[in-house]
């Protein structure tokens, strides 16, 4: 089971009317150290429970204690309602170590960074980072409204002329510049890396291909998944036949891990392949991006974190149950 | 009986390989620190090794680097990840060997002490001036493992730094920069049976936090550590030269523990290998691990007996084990 650790929110602060940071401060044992782009995972103590994963949005150098900036999201699941309406200072978390499926790219001669709204957050530690070892890099900041500019000072003292803000309702200002002058006018050998609004993201890349950009060189922060619509299903344990029932609310990670489950995890987002479950019967509704296009055609395979099921029940071999 | 317990004290912490009487290769990782038992002693508490070859081993290192630069190389994007290593040994040792090491840390700042070594350096993280050298090669010549160095770049990773005084016949100058996939090209049947993909994947996913470990194996004619390409011409000749009447003294199981750490601030992956080698005599001595090896080595294919460079001497071996099977 992923190790957890024990951290006090220190600090609440309501950056704009829709996004809060809140500081985490160690409780016991120094916060381990990470590098730029990271994650952690927070156990919101919610009905049901929800772990839900937030960049750090502060200086990997000084892991005194980690920032997070979690957006007001009234159609979310949840976690994040209860971190605007009922989380206060002086609370004690749990989170786990911080995780990295967004890390700088190091060989990169110059690094183009695009953010759309709270996808800002993996940048603030992209420009602590960046700016302390000197490298070669900008920062664009796209926003639909100028009351939604959270740590434009810190950004600017640590960017100065590198950092590009647009306030731009519909996004039509930053993907006329990225076309005109952004993405044609980079030396050989630049890295871009895009995170934001899953179709901010995907006109990104989609400007960066046909512009001629190597795949290689771009990366994505698939900050939410494409999401579709979160119905109830059923999982069954196919060797005790134990039904679970999955709420609209839950994931099928966090209903198997309620049920006393200990599954394997660690990006809980459909990345990193960790809580891969082998399909007995029923059908998967897909929704990460690790499993290739046979995996997902056999439909034997699926990933808990993110993925569900249509109407029929899932039966799935799953590891030792604790309950 | 006092030969016997001799050899089963120098064989105390060898990390023999072999649970099952036949090898193939697999995926064979599992949560590292975690102490294995085995029938003289046990091994597997921690990451990094010292032991008693320590003074000499770290002499020997001393001496292939001055010979030959190229056995040590970080190329210029792996700073943050050599000063990692830095940290994480230097914590790990102070650590698990209270005795021989002490690191004292104040802020950024470090008191290092290396008693065998005679080694008292106060330094600040980050900075190489006031540690007086490479941060890297600084650590690794206190270290027994040698110690790759993997930069992750999307979903590829890189060897781009690393230290080998002690490798199994390959070589980081000829393999610095490759990716992953490429350096394994040469190795037989792992491609086929999806151990490499799965490898690869298992490494890409690896975090920062608990680390992981797995065992591999060949065998050295002589108590050598370095089997390196570069000084081929000498060594190879031993292999072909081997007596069936020298196999007990000369003939080593040689064993990696290879580890696998996600460094925290470079997200580097590091993958220290610490080097085992026991003669066959001290292996006759213990009676399960004499028939578990040759039972591995008559049940070998030919390309893995090959791949290995077994295939001058392996009958020979099989043979001198069935004779002193007690």
């Amino acid at each position: 089971m992923n190790a957890t650790l024990q951290v006090e929110v220190t600090a609440i602060d309501q950056l704009t009317p829709t996004i809060r940071a809140i500081e985490l401060t160690a409780i016991g044992e120094p916060l381990p150290a990470f590098s730029a782009g990271s994650h952690v995972t927070v156990h919101l103590p919610t009905d049901p429970a929800h772990r839900n994963a937030y960049s750090l949005a502060c200086s990997p150098s000084d892991p005194g204690s980690y920032r997070l900036a979690v957006r007001h999201d009234v159609a979310g699941a949840g976690g994040s309602r209860w971190i605007h309406e009922q989380l206060a200072e002086g609370r004690v978390l749990r989170i786990e170590r911080p995780c990295n499926f967004f890390a700088p790219i190091r060989t990169a001669r110059h690094q183009l960074l695009i953010a759309g709204g709270i996808g800002i957050t993996p940048f603030v530690s992209y420009a602590h980072q960046l700016s302390r070892d000197a490298a070669s890099f900008e920062l664009h900041y796209a926003v639909r409204a100028a009351d939604e500019l959270p740590f434009l000072d810190e950004l600017l003292d640590l960017c100065g002329e590198r950092l590009h803000v647009y306030v731009d309702p519909d996004g039509s200002a930053l993907m006329k510049a990225l076309r005109d002058t952004v993405l044609t006018g980079q030396p050989l050998g630049t890295h871009l890396s895009v995170c934001g609004p899953g179709a901010m993201m995907d006109a990104v890349t989609g400007a960066a291909a046909e512009l001629g950009w190597p795949a290689a060189r771009v990366h994505v922060e698939r900050f939410s998944l494409p999401g579709g619509e979160r119905t109830p299903f059923v999982a069954i344990d196919h060797l005790s036949h134990r039904r679970i029932a999955v709420t609209a609310e839950q994931t099928l990670l966090e209903a198997l891990e309620d049920a006393g489950y200990e599954m394997p995890y660690l990006c809980r987002q459909g990345i990193c392949g960790q809580c891969l479950t082998t399909v007995r019967a029923g059908a998967p509704d897909h929704r990460d991006v690790y499993l290739t296009p046979e995996e997902r055609g056999s439909g034997t395979l699926i990933m808990p974190c993110v993925s569900r099921a249509a109407a029929a029940p899932l039966v799935l071999e799953l590891p030792r149950c604790a309950a | 009986m006092r030969g016997v317990s001799l050899v089963h004290d120098s064989l105390a912490g060898f990390p023999f390989p072999f649970d099952a009487d036949t090898y193939m290769y697999s995926t064979n990782v599992e949560p590292a620190e975690a102490p294995r038992v085995t029938e003289v002693g046990g091994w597997g508490g921690r990451v990094y090794d010292v032991d008693e070859h320590y003074e000499s081993e770290i002499a020997q290192r001393a001496q292939i680097l001055a010979a030959d630069a190229t056995r040590c190389q970080v190329l210029p994007h792996m700073r943050q990840a050599a000063w990692d290593v830095v940290e994480h040994a230097t914590e790990h040792l102070a650590r698990d060997f209270p005795g021989r090491f002490t690191l004292h840390r104040e802020g950024d700042l470090r008191h290092w002490l290396n008693r065998p070594l005679n080694i008292e350096r106060r330094f600040r993280v980050g900075d190489e001036d006031s540690l007086g050298s490479e941060p890297f090669e600084w650590i690794t010549r206190q270290l027994q493992e040698d110690i790759e160095l993997l930069d992750q770049r999307g979903d590829k990773l890189y060897l781009d730094a690393g230290i080998l005084t002690f490798g199994a016949d390959w070589s980081l100058d000829f393999d610095l920069g490759m990716e992953f996939l490429e350096i394994h090209g040469p190795v037989p049947r792992v491609h086929q049976l999806g151990v490499i993909p799965r490898a690869h994947r298992f490494l890409l996913s690896l975090q920062p936090g608990p680390a992981f470990r797995r065992t591999n194996w060949t065998m050295t004619v002589d108590r050598r550590l370095d089997t390196g390409v570069e000084v081929y011409p000498e060594w190879g000749p031993d292999r072909a030269a081997l007596r069936y009447e020298e196999i007990g003294r000369r003939l080593h199981l040689r064993v990696e523990v290879q580890h696998f750490v996600r460094l925290p601030r470079s997200n580097a992956v590091m993958f220290p290998i610490h080097t085992y080698l026991a003669p066959l005599d001290a292996i006759a001595a213990v009676p399960v691990w004499s028939h578990r090896l040759r039972a591995v080595l008559a049940s070998l294919p030919d390309d893995l007996v090959d791949y290995k460079g077994l295939t001058r001497y392996r009958d020979m071996a099989v043979t001198w084990l069935d004779q002193h099977d007690a």
